[in-house]
Order: structure tokens, then C-alpha cells, then sequence
């Protein structure tokens, strides 16, 4: 039986409900929280400060450097254990490579900015929900930015074009599931995150990215709303 | 830096001033808020001033300690990450979070707030290994009691796992039975700046502190644990004192956790 409806009775190109929040904690010079289904990330930034090592530093420019880190309880089954692996390090490069091409940070030679990125809980999308929150973090702290990065996943399961794909989508089993991580900068539409794994045609690559439109401007909104809301608050306090 | 930070909080002190205008035996607004991740088998988040932390608690199951086949396992884990405070850093633990980890380990351990026997489901061959992870976000001191406090919590709203018809763990189903727990251990901290001695400290006040008490106390005010900690001796007049004022505020900590739900 072909996948028609979504199991959790949303259209295909509807996201699962989100919550953006900006300066949610107080220690970092920046912070965002995403939520998107029951996929939570939190998203702090410090910095720009003294990139350490040394020998990694850069005089020509500040770098970028992400850090995504899943709960231990926060998969959808065993424990995960603490520390680095090598999904967490994959996952934190493609999250410099996706946030980078937005910032501008010249003016901070041998400096870094450190984004690092905590999830509580999981339900697939997790490295999108990261990306979309240290966006709202990078901003938050008064980085100059070219513009938002908006990240979701889209794809197809069992033949049906889909945008936000949770683990149940994702594992389905009677059919072929493709999920895509993007990311994307709104205003211009360029991508900077890419990956896909499962099984899918060119066209329908390139239809479910296109398809997705409305959903990466759903997410710069709601990104852009978190901002102003933290900003319209601290203006209040005045 | 330390030394400049150190003489304005005592300046404040003498003048009976915390910088956050708090008494000296006064604790910070708390709130707990449990099932926040829907995921772990339970989870609490607590707040407390700037201090948030989010605890999860995780089960598996797995072989029993040959010299205790009948008894499951329980471990607690601090994960001081950077995103929650900027001196923390990646890597291995730090000895501040194995310190964490251990003495609240250690309050619940001892308390036998878990009846391990109950863990059991084929002795010697299959046990409930259960695992407590305490996960700040932000850092403002007071990490032992808080997320000891968030780690009962957790347990406490805790859901045990549904085993298959091949005895493995289906982490999709949850049946309605909690973990058995007859003790509420509350770790409370004491510290010691020049002679006063505080409560609830943040993370400037530990800083600068000159010793602390961490003190394990029960519902009938006996003690399960306690850890002393930084590098200036007490006196046990000072001891005594330190104890006192944790089982007074240990008392006010537990009306707080018993209405967690």
C-alpha cells in the first residue's frame, strides 16, 4: 500500500509545530532554541574569542566552529553515549559549512565563534533543528550576518513528497524512503546543507527541495519573530 | 581575576549582602518541570536564578555484577558541556563533573533510594540497568543540589520499559509502573566565604568560596552522604554549623520535590 496519507495527519508539505526562542541562556553571548515535533535543540554561542588551539587560528579572518551534541536520553532508543562519535563530528562540520557562507567575520582574525548545540529530544530532523537554532543564536549575538539559514529535512516516503519527516517516516518499511537534510538562505535560495540518504530520482530531488519553498520561508519567519520578540522584550525593560 | 571578585563578595558580605541581594541563608526561586523529553523514560528540568538543568533518565537492560547477580545498576553522569557556562570545555570529563556525578551518585546510592533488588528480571543473567543524566544548560552554581534535586525528580516520574517475547527493550512502549523508591536523598551544599557561611551558591560565590559541605539528608534528618570540597580546613564547630543549616534547608527542598510531578 502506498504512502497517501501522512500518519500523523499532515499535508505533505506541512512542518510538525514549531517553538523559536533567542536568549534563552543567560552565561552565552548568544542563544536560540528550536523545537520542531518532539526535536528540541538548544543552541549557544560564545565568542568571537581566542581561537584555541593556537595553531588552528586564522589572521586573515574569524573561523566558525559547531558543536552538536545529542542528550544521552535523547534518542528514540538505547542510551547514547557521552562524547564525541563519529556522527556528532560529521554532523558539527556540515553545521559550519551551512551557517559560514552567511556570517562575515573578517573583522575577528584569530578569533573563533563557537556554536555549540544540545538536544534534549529526538524525533528526526535533529541536525536540521540544530542549524535552524544556532541561526537564531548567531544572530542573537550581534554577529553581522548576511541573513538567516532556514534548515528542514524533505524528501519522499514511499513515493509521496514530503517536507519534516519524523522517525516514523523515516523508518518506514514498505516502501522507499528518502530523507534529504537542506538548508537553505532564504532571500537568495542557495543551499548550504545538502545530504541525503535512502533511495530517490533526480527529479523528484530537485521537486522535493522545490516543493519545500514554503516551508524554509515558514521557518525564516518564525527564526525572525524569535529575534524581534527577544529584542521588543529588552526594549520593555528599559 | 578571582581576587577582585573574591574581596567585592566579601566586601558585600560583611555588610550581611550577597551581590544578588539574597540572605545568606536564603535559596533562589525554584521550579521543576517534569516530562520534558520525550524520549528518556523520565526527565525533569529544574530553574533555579540562572541555573537550568535538564535531567533524563534512560534504562537498558543488561548483565548484573557477578558478586550481586540479583541487583540492577544504577549510574548518574554530569555532562558539564560548554554550551552552559564559557569555562567548560570539550573533551573528556572534567574532574568537576566527575565530582558532580559521584557525590550525587553517591546521596542516592547510599539512600538506597533505589531498591535495586527490584531491578531484577533473570538473576545473574538479565537486570534494569538504570541511568540518571544531568545536563545543564546554564551554569550559575549550585549544580550538586540542583541536579540532585532534578535527578529525583526524574526518577521519580520515571516509566518502566516493556520487554519483548524475546527479552529485549522496546523503547516505543512504556507500561504504567515507576521505579520503587523509598528515600528522597536532598543533597545540600554549604559554602564557606571568609567566615560566613551561604547557601545556594552561584557560580561566582563557588569561585571564591574557601571550603564547602556537601551534605546528603533523609526525611528523618540522618545523613547518606558528604563531600568536602575546596582548599581551606573546617573546624568541627564550623562542621556541625554547616550541617545544621543544610538539614533546615534540606527540610524546605523536599516539600518542593515531593510536589514535582
Amino acid at each position: 500500500m502506498a504512502y497517501t496519507k501522512r500518519h500523523d495527519g499532515r499535508k505533505p508539505d506541512e512542518t510538525r509545530p514549531i517553538i523559536a526562542k533567542a536568549g534563552v541562556i543567560p552565561k552565552a553571548d548568544g542563544s536560540g532554541y528550536f523545537k520542531i515535533g518532539n526535536t528540541e535543540a538548544y543552541a549557544a554561542v560564545y565568542g568571537p574569542r581566542e581561537m584555541h588551539p593556537k595553531f588552528k587560528q586564522d589572521p586573515k579572518q574569524g573561523l566558525l566552529r559547531c558543536t552538536y551534541n545529542m542528550m544521552p536520553f535523547s534518542g528514540q532508543g538505547n542510551r547514547v553515549r557521552p562524547g564525541p562519535s563519529r556522527r556528532s563530528k560529521e554532523i558539527s562540520m556540515v553545521m559550519d559549512n551551512a551557517l559560514r557562507p552567511v556570517l562575515d567575520l573578517d573583522a575577528y582574525p584569530n578569533a573563533v565563534v563557537d556554536v555549540f548545540v544540545e538536544l534534549p529530544q529526538t524525533d528526526a530532523g535533529s541536525r536540521c533543528a540544530a542549524i535552524s537554532a544556532a541561526a537564531i543564536a548567531l544572530a542573537d549575538a550581534g554577529l553581522k550576518m548576511r541573513d538567516m539559514v532556514a534548515a528542514v529535512a524533505v524528501g519522499s516516503v514511499d513515493g509521496m513528497l514530503v517536507v519534516d519527516l519524523d522517525y516514523e517516516e523515516e523508518a518506514w518499511k514498505e516502501g522507499n524512503v528518502a530523507d534529504i537534510p537542506v538548508a537553505i538562505i532564504p532571500s537568495t535560495g542557495e543551499i548550504t546543507l545538502l545530504q541525503m540518504d535512502g533511495k530517490v530520482k533526480k527529479e523528484d530531488i530537485l521537486e522535493a527541495i522545490e516543493h519545500a519553498k514554503p516551508a524554509f520561508q515558514h521557518i525564516a519567519d518564525i527564526q525572525r519573530a524569535a529575534i524581534k520578540e527577544r529584542y521588543a522584550k529588552a526594549g520593555d525593560q528599559q | 581575576m578571582n581576587d577582585a571578585l573574591k574581596e567585592h563578595i566579601n566586601l558585600a558580605l560583611k555588610k550581611g549582602l550577597r551581590l544578588d541581594g539574597r540572605k545568606l541563608d536564603e535559596f533562589r526561586p525554584i521550579a521543576i518541570r517534569t516530562g520534558v523529553s520525550s524520549t528518556a523514560e523520565g526527565s525533569a528540568e529544574i530553574t533555579c536564578g540562572e541555573t537550568q538543568i535538564i535531567v533524563g533518565v534512560k534504562m537498558d537492560i543488561g548483565k548484573p555484577y557477578s558478586d550481586r547477580p540479583d541487583s540492577g545498576t544504577l549510574m548518574v553522569n554530569a555532562e558539564l558541556r560548554p554550551i552552559s557556562n564559557p569555562k567548560f570545555e570539550t573533551g573528556p570529563p572534567s574532574i568537576e563533573a566527575i565530582e558532580v556525578s559521584r557525590v550525587i551518585d553517591r546521596t542516592i546510592r547510599e539512600s538506597k533510594t533505589i531498591d535495586e533488588k527490584s531491578l531484577c528480571v533473570t538473576p545473574g543473567e538479565k537486570v534494569w540497568m538504570v541511568n540518571v543524566d544531568i545536563c545543564p544548560l546554564n551554569h550559575d552554581g549550585n549544580l550538586i543540589d540542583l541536579g540532585g534535586i532534578a535527578a529525583l525528580a526524574a526518577l521519580k516520574t520515571a516509566r518502566m520499559l516493556k520487554l519483548d517475547e524475546n527479552g529485549q527493550v522496546d523503547y516505543h512502549e512504556h507500561t504504567k509502573e515507576g521505579l520503587k523508591l523509598s528515600e528522597m536523598p536532598i543533597p545540600v551544599t554549604i559554602v564557606k566565604i571568609g567566615e560566613n557561611l551561604l547557601i545556594d551558591p552561584t557560580d561566582n560565590e563557588m569561585r571564591v568560596a574557601d571550603a564547602r559541605l556537601t551534605v546528603g539528608v533523609l526525611e528523618d534528618g540522618s545523613i547518606c552522604a558528604l563531600q568536602k570540597g575546596g582548599p581551606t580546613p573546617l573546624s568541627l564547630e564550623e562542621i556541625g554549623r554547616m550541617i545544621d543549616l543544610a538539614t533546615v534547608t534540606a527540610k524546605k527542598l523536599r516539600k518542593i520535590v515531593e510536589t514535582a510531578k
